[in-house]
């Protein structure tokens, strides 16, 4: 239809030409929520580009990005389900469940090592299901519910191991049939370039892809934003809010997995007790890139730039020689920074 | 079917009753909503207002009476088989999600999708077309069909929201109050869309307690108190004075004034 069909009475007399392609390049970009992440990680990149000199050989970019994706790939499952508008508490411990899982059952009944794999991906999507339902049913915010699931799992990691293995690691099962596939599948390192690149690089890389394909191309992306930007809203027009919150905690199961699977397959055993404490960082993490604590808003890709800080201060204080102690503080400042930036910057954009 | 004008009611209440528990929360109740037609339903609080558009878009189930969709009579049995009849309802809040774009939430629940099996994904450039094409249909022209719609002024939502009920097909659109949160100026982007949308074809129902704003666009206005009609009456036989002096209570306001009056 042609514009003087409805122009007799405008509100605002618009420019000329259609609106839904005036768009600046500029705006869209300022208001992209990674614009706050972006900004820091050019900040730490230089900053430790130039304190830490280390850090610009190719080996040391590889170990930066390896550090990035075992956080990186967690962050893709959480970001997720904080744009839905909840948090998973149990995302840490969840990690070592799925491989003490896989471990354990494959020792145990002498299977093939993917068999306990399998078991571990029925598990971790299990838990994550519990998670949602347990939300959904009860109404109790997803602080609540995945503390306690979060208290539960270590307690079990912990007890389980100890009842099956009488120890606080499980057994080592690089001999094990079926290893040395899965291990390349999930734990194995190529040449690239003079640098020793492990594929959890490339898990991360393709969650992410698969994320933000998910978020920003699908009906369920849609499903998304709106579960966590109004539930109430959303339900009225007809989106499946609980069945996209439940799917959500078990997409953070998914990651879990991927990310458990790499541990054990790399460490060929696993410690009972870790985890705990990620689950802050992976939302530390997805809040960096921008995602709302409140929900409804936010980016896969900026999740992965918030990982990739991580990555960068991690390693850069290493590099620089100083004491690892640092990290937490550099980490907590690039909390506050990208926040505030990410918040500036929106008012900035939405104040035109 | 009931003619009056000359036109068949989409949407007609006979005698409808709702109780809860021993309260008569609707005490038969007769409404014709026709196309092309705003009917204003006014009263005071706790007047039925708010019960006759839940029965009217399927909440809450009436009691007694009949409620005939097309002639024909009907009783739903949610929100979502009002809708299939052709009949929505534009809440308060209105459904939106204030974080997403205008166009998301367009089609939110209702998507356009293209491509198979796990290449199946949102048919942007289309949905983006259709919703500015849409909103360009009731005469609004956002500057930014991207923003997000809470960065809209409250008139320009209640647009957005009414526009959406008007592209997936409704023939009726109840709306809840539109203009009770909105000062001056939205309320008239508001009522100007309401006009918009009548003289489109459609039956509006157009739930208020300001008779101001009922007398500007009104074509029918239905008078509750206490779950009875009070007043039913087109708009060629009622002025705005006594429109006001019905809403205030009308016999009531009589005595009142009375009482009151000083020499």
């Amino acid at each position: 239809m042609s514009r003087a069909d409805f122009t007799d009475k405008p509100l605002r007399v618009p420019p000329s030409g259609s609106r839904v392609g005036r768009r600046s390049a500029l705006r869209i970009l300022l208001r992209r929520p990674e614009i706050g992440s972006l900004i820091g990680a050019v900040v730490v990149i230089a900053f430790f580009w130039v304190m830490a000199p280390t850090i610009r050989h190719v080996g040391s970019i590889s170990t930066v990005l390896y550090q990035s994706s075992t956080l990186g790939i967690m962050a893709v499952g959480v970001a997720l389900l904080m744009i839905g508008g909840e948090f998973d508490l149990s995302a840490g411990v969840a990690v070592i469940s799925s491989a003490l899982c896989a471990s354990m059952f494959a020792y145990q009944f002498s299977t093939n090592v993917w068999v306990g794999a399998g078991v571990a991906l029925v598990l971790s999507l299990s838990i994550g299901a519990f998670n949602g339902w347990m939300l959904v049913r009860t109404g109790l915010p997803s602080f609540l519910v995945t503390l306690g699931t979060f208290l539960m799992l270590q307690g079990i990691n912990l007890a389980i191991t100890r009842l099956v293995t009488g120890n606080v690691a499980t057994n080592d099962i690089s001999n094990m049939a079926g290893f040395d596939s899965a291990r390349a599948f999930f734990s194995s390192t190529m040449n690239v370039g003079g640098a020793d690149v492990s594929v959890s690089i490339l898990w991360w890389v393709g969650l992410v892809a698969a994320g933000t394909w998910l978020l920003s191309r699908t009906r369920t992306g849609n499903w998304i934003f709106a579960a966590g930007g109004n539930a109430t809203s959303a339900r009225a027009v007809g989106v499946p809010v609980q069945r996209t919150k439940v799917a959500l905690f078990m997409g953070v199961g998914f990651c879990a997995w991927i990310a458990g699977m790499h541990q054990l397959f790399a460490f060929d055993t696993v410690q009972s007790g870790g985890g705990v404490g990620l689950e802050l960082e992976y939302i530390v993490a997805a809040v960096v890139g921008g995602c709302l604590l409140t929900g409804g808003y936010g980016s896969v890709v900026g999740a992965a730039i918030g990982a990739l800080i991580f990555g960068v201060v991690s390693q850069g204080v290493v590099y620089a020689g100083w004491n690892p102690d640092w990290f937490k503080f550099f980490l907590g400042a690039m909390l506050l920074l990208a926040t505030l930036v990410n918040m500036f910057v929106r008012y900035q954009v939405d104040r035109k | 079917m009931n003619t009056v004008n000359g036109t068949a009611a989409i949407v007609e209440l006979r005698e409808v009753c709702k109780h809860y528990g021993n309260i008569r929360a609707l005490d038969g109740i007769n409404l014709a909503v026709r196309p092309g037609e705003v009917t204003c339903i006014l009263g005071d609080n706790g007047a039925g207002k708010s019960t006759l558009i839940k029965i009217v878009s399927g909440l809450h189930p009436h009691d007694s009476g009949v409620v005939r969709v097309d002639g024909r009579e009907r009783r739903f049995a949610s929100p979502r088989e009002a809708l299939r009849a052709g009949i929505a309802t534009v809440y308060q809040d209105l459904a939106l999600v204030a974080l997403m774009p205008v166009w998301r939430n367009f089609f939110l629940g209702s998507e356009l999708l293209i491509g198979v099996g796990p290449f199946r994904r949102l048919d942007i450039a289309k949905m983006r077309r259709i919703a500015d094409e849409e909103l360009n249909k009731m005469g609004i022209d956002l500057p930014d069909i991207d923003a997000p719609v809470g960065n809209l002024s409250g008139g320009e939502m209640q647009v957005v929201a009414i526009a959406r009920a008007i592209y997936f097909g409704a023939r009726v659109i109840i709306l809840d109050e539109p203009t009770a949160a909105l000062g001056v100026k939205q309320s008239g982007v508001v009522l100007k869309y309401i006009a918009a949308a009548r003289d489109a074809g459609l039956g509006v129902i157009f739930i208020s307690h300001n008779p101001h704003h009922a007398y500007l666009v009104g074509d029918h206005f239905v008078v509750l108190n206490l779950g009875r009609v009070e007043l039913d009456a087109p708009r060629s036989q009622l002025s705005l004075e006594n429109l006001i002096r019905q809403m205030a209570g009308g016999a009531e306001l009589r005595a009142l004034e009375h009482e009151m009056h000083r020499s």
